[in-house]
């Protein structure tokens, strides 16, 4: 089963990582590294990505003609997608360890552990349907 | 698997040698993930020159010297004290490189069976190396089968090899007494690729379709190996039975339809004639197991002509066998269905009720779905509705959702019986 583990923050957390001090932004990076190689190694990756800062994001929507007319200017309160991986497992008690692994990521103080929310990707029909 | 443009006369041969190649070099030298993938280099040395220069007149013989020169080389790469070793098993395989027809080499393709799909497995390793060591598939094939990097796949397949180099397990018959639940985990792992390739829904794309032809064709060689064995045949038969609805499953959607609503016409008599007789064999032998209830099941559908046609009765008595074998919930699931189809939806709801209290179904999709079908079946309008969004926000397939939620949406906009103005 396929499951998606994404990891979120305001645009106010961005704007404080990008002030994280280098050593942090060192055990930070070394982390994720260390996490996608264990996905790796272990047979469950299927993909992962980090997303650019929010400054980058804005909100599309058609205009009368279908042309696209955005918006970029967001509270500080709105949360962001940063990153997310996609898992091949067994079960959902296998993504939340992971998700749980995840959720390590060093981050700063004030903000604790990570949360990480984990979906499951939907797949094909079930086995049967009699 | 429909990945390489190949010749496909060439690429049948060449699966069918792989298990019985495989056996041969194992049995000369012992170490199962060397062997392995020194066969897959001469598959697909063959599978590049056959094509020109025509397949040699000993194709076996032809795989079993270039897998084993692959060895050879192996083995010299190892470290000296491993070389001291393996000098000696390339001369006794040397003696008997012009001898391989001799060795008996349908037996091989079981015993590499009892290896990948040892209990010591996860049913994910036992898939994949199932699919490469005894199917003869790439890696890059079975990782697009189940759409994952073909990285993740070769990850997958070594560190199943290496969980069958730490357990030691062997490539020798397993004893008499652990024989039968040896062959229970094969049939078992070789329904999961089955069920992981009736999963799919993606018309043109039939490359996930392929794992239920490939555990079909692996079934059949089991079955001929073991002819005597009444579960190898009930598993083919309920493989034939239940593959043979196949185009009548998905609409040109890809949406689900359910088996009331299929049309049969669509189903393929021939291998419902095949399944029907390969289970009405092998019934009478008596030693009745779960595959051969479910397969005579499906036998009971696929012989109605019209949905309205099924012998829900008989389908009712070969549930309340295979209920008393298995303590499966889903068994039981269908079970209330077959008992609300016979004897009311009420008597079916009233079982549905006892599932509520088992932690392994009590929040599964499928116990909303029924519950919803059978209120629907009893008149309850609203309680029906409530349950077809509840199944949909649980299920984990996207095509069943849309079914659900196409249900709940026909009860919702359909006229409320007596409040018609």
């Amino acid at each position: 089963m396929k499951y998606i583990l994404m990891m979120s923050a305001t645009k106010a957390d961005f704007d404080s990582y990008a002030k994280w001090p280098k050593k942090d932004l060192q055990a930070h990076t070394a982390f994720m590294h260390a996490f996608n190689k264990e996905l790796k190694e272990s047979g469950a990756f299927v993909t992962a990505e980090g997303l650019a800062f929010p400054d980058q994001a804005r909100m599309v929507r058609a205009g009368s003609d279908g042309s696209p007319i955005t918006d970029g200017v967001f509270p500080e309160s709105k949360e962001f997608l940063a990153g997310f991986w996609i898992v091949d497992v067994e079960g959902p008690e296998e993504a939340y360890r992971l998700a749980a692994r995840a959720s390590l990521a060093p981050g700063s103080e004030e903000r604790g552990y990570q949360p990480i929310e984990v979906r499951q990707v939907m797949s094909g029909p079930p086995e049967d349907l009699q | 698997m429909t990945g390489r443009a190949l010749d496909v006369p060439i690429e049948h041969l060449l699966r069918k040698l792989t298990p019985q190649v495989l056996g041969t070099v194992l049995r000369r030298f012992r170490d199962f993930a060397a062997a392995e993938d020194a066969v897959q280099e001469a598959s697909f040395a063959a599978a590049m020159q056959w094509p020109c220069d025509g397949p040699p007149d000993n194709p076996r013989a032809w795989l079993t010297q270039v897998a084993f020169r692959r060895m050879a080389d192996h083995i010299r790469s190892e470290s000296a004290r491993r070389r001291r070793e393996g000098e000696v098993a390339l001369e006794s395989a040397r003696a008997e490189w012009t001898d391989v027809d001799a060795v008996p080499q349908e037996d091989d393709t079981l015993l590499l069976l009892f290896m990948c799909c040892h209990p010591a497995l996860t049913p994910a390793s036992a898939i994949a190396l199932t699919l490469r060591a005894v199917g003869g598939l790439t890696t890059g094939e079975i990782a697009r089968s189940f759409l994952v990097p073909e990285a993740t796949m070769a990850q997958r397949i070594s560190r199943a090899k290496q969980s069958i180099k730490s357990s030691g397990i062997p490539f020798q018959p397993p004893t008499a007494e652990e024989r039968g639940q040896r062959l229970r985990a094969v049939l078992h792992v070789l329904y999961l690729i089955f069920s992981e390739g009736y999963t799919t829904s993606d018309g043109p794309d039939l490359r996930r379709a392929d794992l239920s032809l490939e555990a079909m064709r692996l079934t059949r060689i089991v079955h001929s190996l073991q002819p005597g064995d009444t579960e190898v045949a009930g598993l083919l038969a309920l493989m034939l039975l239940t593959d043979a609805r196949r185009l009548a499953r998905t609409g040109a959607e890809g949406e689900l339809i359910p088996l009331a609503q299929q049309d049969r016409s669509l189903w393929d008599s021939q291998q419902i004639a095949e399944g029907v007789a390969l289970i009405s064999e092998t019934l009478p032998k008596g030693s009745v197991g779960p595959y051969q209830l479910q397969a005579a099941i499906a036998a009971v559908h696929d012989e109605a002509a019209r949905a309205d046609d099924t012998d829900w009765k008989q389908i009712l008595a070969l549930y309340d066998l295979l209920g008393r074998m298995t303590d499966n919930p889903m068994v039981a699931l269908n079970h209330a269905i077959a008992a609300a189809m016979v004897r009311g939806a009420t008597k079916g709801l009233e079982l549905l009720k006892a599932l509520e209290a088992d932690p392994r179904i009590s929040g599964h999709h499928r116990l909303d779905a029924v519950r919803a079908h059978l209120l629907e079946l009893a008149g309850d309008r609203e309680g029906a509705l409530r349950c077809y969004r509840s199944a949909a926000g649980k299920t984990g397939s996207l095509p069943e959702r849309d079914y659900l939620l196409t249900q709940a949406a026909r009860l919702s906009s359909a006229p409320v019986p007596g409040n018609e103005d």
